[in-house]
């Protein structure tokens, strides 16, 4: 790494004599803005029985939306390191098929995908582990069986009769895809000379993945990964449509049920928005945590 | 093991980047203990040469023998080879997430299975070697060129290699740092390491090194002692490089 530190410029010192002591356009006005809305807003909710009476009955769609996210998220994150390790990986079947699986998922629409989940893989595997999956190894060369079974399991057919679990992994898979485009583009974006340099150390192709081009890519990769458990948040409304239930279809419910659409879904669009920056936040302080010392 | 044998040998070795022929039958080999320079025109295959000794690069045909293994595509040659290798790159390559301290440590623990304690140990004492041993718990972009090479140089020999390769590792420093890391390659040098380094610094070459190896066009032109080459090149091309780096 080249050092610009003994040619650092010297900065002209900073215009005095202004009448405010603040810039005013450094201002996050934005943030004011929002913390003001946020407080009228509760005002009124807190004031008012009814949104009160609303908000408690989110409460647990609430709970589900954060349950859905997180666990999902945290798959996403392992499919998209085992796709993304894959895509910059020198073997072409390996590459082959994560490419095959980042193309295909990202043409169809993360609404689609939950949907033929829900309707079409869901219901082959739990049917499949319910009456017994027969896995057999053959030998290529003589056609004898090397290896038989047959996998039966209920607990595991149950799990895919759940609706919450369907939605988790496709959700999961959905993401899964774009997060190995983030992790590849981290990984390139290394130098050669760290490969090089962690291999001449004696590390195979792994230990310097590991110890050396992972940590480094992570750290690049918090924003955009991030961004996506925002957006993972806002899409685990979509959800509802398996009748997962979340906080969208809670409030679609309630709502029909009590004729108030415009108490409940302000609520929800509130809460959503509560969550979401309050997620960025947490991001932020982690993208500062982690950054490398310069 | 035969002291007699060259540590490393090099036999008519090929390597082609797409349509350049960067390597064209080169055939040498270093004893134990010697200190060979490398110089040459830039694209003269000098660095190329280096990186096919610790299998950074393949080679097309002929083949490298290091310290009686040889370096094929086979992963455990090439990590066998490596971890009795080391190597300084131009761009130092210090891992920056990492402390000096850690950049040191890691390779110990991690391929040479030390503890904590004894890898920390080699570290402060290489540390002290190469003469900054305050400057464990800083992160590499927080020191200067110089002292990130330097911490490369006790990174590479803290894995006790018995060869070192340098590629040109002053050549991205200002002019005021290369003094410390050539210095710090002097005395390894005196030590005794087997060392073969990429540069054009004749200042070192004529204080550490016992040959002096002069490429052009992927093949050796001249084998010489440093003496005899700054006084007297053989070859005609030697002499017109010479001319332009001594001024």
């Amino acid at each position: 790494m080249p050092d610009f530190g003994s040619r650092a410029v010297s900065l002209p010192p900073a215009r005095t004599g202004r009448a405010l002591p603040v810039n005013l356009e450094r201002v996050p006005w934005w943030i004011i803005i929002l913390i003001l809305a946020g407080v009228l807003a509760a005002l009124v909710i807190f004031t008012s029985p009814d949104y009160t009476s609303i908000i408690t009955l989110l409460g647990s769609g609430i709970y589900l939306t954060l349950y859905v996210t997180f666990l999902a998220y945290f798959l996403a994150l392992i499919f998209g390191l085992i796709a993304g390790l894959m895509r910059v990986s020198r073997n072409p079947i390996l590459y082959t098929i994560s490419t095959l699986y980042v193309e295909v998922i990202r043409g169809i629409p993360l609404l689609v995908q939950i949907l033929y989940f829900f309707y079409v893989i869901a219901p082959f595997f739990a049917d499949g582990f319910s009456k017994g999956i027969a896995i057999t190894l053959p030998n290529v060369f003589t056609g004898e069986t090397l290896f038989s079974a047959t996998l039966r399991s209920e607990e595991l057919a149950e799990l895919f009769r759940s609706e919450v679990n369907e939605g988790i992994i496709a959700l999961a898979i959905g993401y899964g895809a774009y997060l190995a485009e983030v992790y590849r583009a981290g990984i390139e974006a290394i130098p050669r000379g760290q490969m090089e340099a962690a291999r001449s150390l004696g590390m195979s192709y792994i230990q310097a993945m590991r110890y050396v081009i992972l940590p480094q890519a992570i750290r690049i990769i918090l924003p955009p990964l991030g961004n996506d458990f925002v957006s993972m948040l806002k899409d685990s409304a979509l959800t509802s449509a398996i009748s997962v239930k979340e906080l969208t279809l809670w409030t679609r419910q309630r709502s029909a049920n009590t004729f108030r659409p415009l108490e409940h879904w302000t609520i929800a669009a509130l809460l959503y928005l509560v969550m979401t920056l309050g997620l960025s936040l947490i991001v932020r302080y982690l993208e500062r945590k982690f950054a490398i010392p310069k | 093991m035969n002291s007699v044998q060259p540590i490393i040998q090099i036999e008519n070795v090929h390597k082609r980047f797409g349509k350049v022929h960067a390597l064209r039958g080169v055939t040498l080999s270093v004893q134990r203990g010697e200190v060979l320079v490398l110089i040459g025109p830039s694209g003269s295959g000098k660095s190329t040469l280096l990186r096919c000794i610790n299998g950074l690069e393949h080679v097309d045909s002929g083949q490298v023998i290091v310290d009686d293994i040889p370096v094929t595509q086979s992963a455990k040659n090439i990590n066998a080879v490596r971890a009795e290798v080391g190597i300084v790159f131009q761009q130092f390559n210090l891992f920056p997430h990492l402390t000096v301290l850690q950049n040191i440590t890691l390779a110990q623990r991690v391929i040479r299975k030390r503890s904590a304690a004894e890898s920390e140990e080699v570290a402060q004492r290489l540390l002290a070697k190469v003469g900054i041993p305050e400057k464990a718990d800083a992160y590499p972009a927080q020191l200067s060129g110089g002292q990130q090479q330097r911490v490369a140089i006790a990174r590479a020999l803290a894995m006790n290699p018995k060869i070192m390769l340098f590629d040109e590792p002053t050549s991205a420093l200002d002019p005021e740092m290369i003094k410390e890391v050539l210095d710090a390659m002097l005395v390894l040098a005196k030590e005794g390491m087997t060392m073969v380094v990429v540069s054009h610094e004749m200042g070192f070459a004529r204080a550490a090194a016992n040959r002096i190896v002069f490429m052009d066009e992927g093949t050796l032109i001249e084998d010489t002692t440093p003496a005899q080459l700054y006084t007297n090149p053989r070859e005609e091309r030697t002499r017109q490089f010479l001319s332009k780096i001594l001024h």
